[in-house]
């Protein structure tokens, strides 16, 4: 097992790509779908408050 | 063309597409894992460090790939004014760059103990952080004008003439001699590549794609709810006048 990670000595090289790699992908995807959790929640709230507004034509 | 055009049938397609590219890319990139790091073979001259070549290789790919998209999304946006060719373009472009900062890290951390060098003013080298300039520019240029129509256009402007760089990254190893490799996949006659490599990074390349489907399939929903919001927000400063154009665009 300590000889997969030592990865024949290489292991400072290899690991930090596959590392950076995941790192990058992952922040990505999250930060990519906290836009759009937080987009959805001001959608509704902005359709929600314009269902209250009286004077509103629809 | 424009039947894409309507963001309603865009994101009933979307969100049937969604779940299958997310799952494809999490099992593909499972198992394109499993072959690099496990399955294949370390490199008679190189040694381990080959396996650096399963993110690089499919990064360098991406980078290209999305690059002309966001090309191809910005000439849409241009001549026939999709409404979502312009989204599309700015979803992309952060994806595009990601993928091509990855394979500048990477090539760097494979380039130490195999050059002896973490950099080198190679062409291949110099044009690929070009293209991660020219994504740069384009995520600042969209986001620099208060009127978001002014900085998609321009961006696209600039998209399409950063397009001239991507052949110069595919030629650059075959019109200067320098340091990087020549291609070893990507040419008319058979792979320069043992199976037993190329399987992980066909597919590395695959999980790669299939995390682009679906990472920007998320993005173009957001910027669809955002442009709604805005045409919402105008229209209700515009309310007493009575002008309500644009609000149920979307």
């Amino acid at each position: 097992m300590s000889e997969f990670f030592a990865m024949g000595g290489y292991a400072a090289f290899v690991w930090p790509a596959y590392g950076a790699a995941a790192i990058a992908l992952i922040v990505l995807l999250i930060v990519s779908l906290r836009t759009l959790r937080a987009r959805e929640a001001e959608i509704a709230k902005a359709e929600g408050a314009r269902a209250r507004a009286p004077t509103d034509r629809r | 063309m424009h039947r894409f055009a309507n963001p309603a049938r865009f994101q009933r397609l979307a969100a049937s597409i969604l779940p299958w590219s997310a799952a494809a890319s999490a099992i593909l990139l499972g198992a394109g894992l499993y072959f690099a790091l496990f399955v294949s073979p370390r490199d008679y001259q190189q040694g381990e460090t080959v396996r650096i070549m399963y993110v690089h290789v499919p990064a360098a790919w991406m980078a290209l790939f999305v690059y002309v998209n966001v090309a191809i999304a910005s000439a849409v946006a241009l001549v026939w004014r999709h409404p979502l060719a312009d989204l599309a373009a700015k979803a992309m472009s952060p994806v595009g760059a990601t993928f091509t900062l990855l394979c500048l890290l990477t090539g760097s951390l494979w380039g130490q103990p195999m050059w002896g060098t973490w950099w080198v003013w190679d062409a291949r080298l110099t044009s690929v952080l070009v293209l991660f300039f020219l994504y740069l520019g384009h995520i600042a240029l969209v986001n620099a004008f208060d009127d978001p129509t002014r900085g998609a256009k321009s961006a696209a402007i600039l998209a399409l003439v950063g397009l001239v760089n991507v052949p110069i990254i595919k030629l650059s190893v075959d019109w200067w001699n320098t340091l990087h490799q020549p291609a070893s996949i990507t040419r008319l006659d058979v792979p320069a590549i043992d199976p037993a490599m190329l399987t992980p990074l066909l597919l590395m390349a695959a999980g790669f794609l299939a995390y682009f489907i679906t990472v920007t399939i998320i993005r173009v929903r957001a910027e669809i709810l955002e442009r709604r919001l805005r045409a919402m927000r105008l229209a209700q400063t515009a309310e007493p006048a009575g002008a309500l154009v644009g609000a149920d665009r979307l």
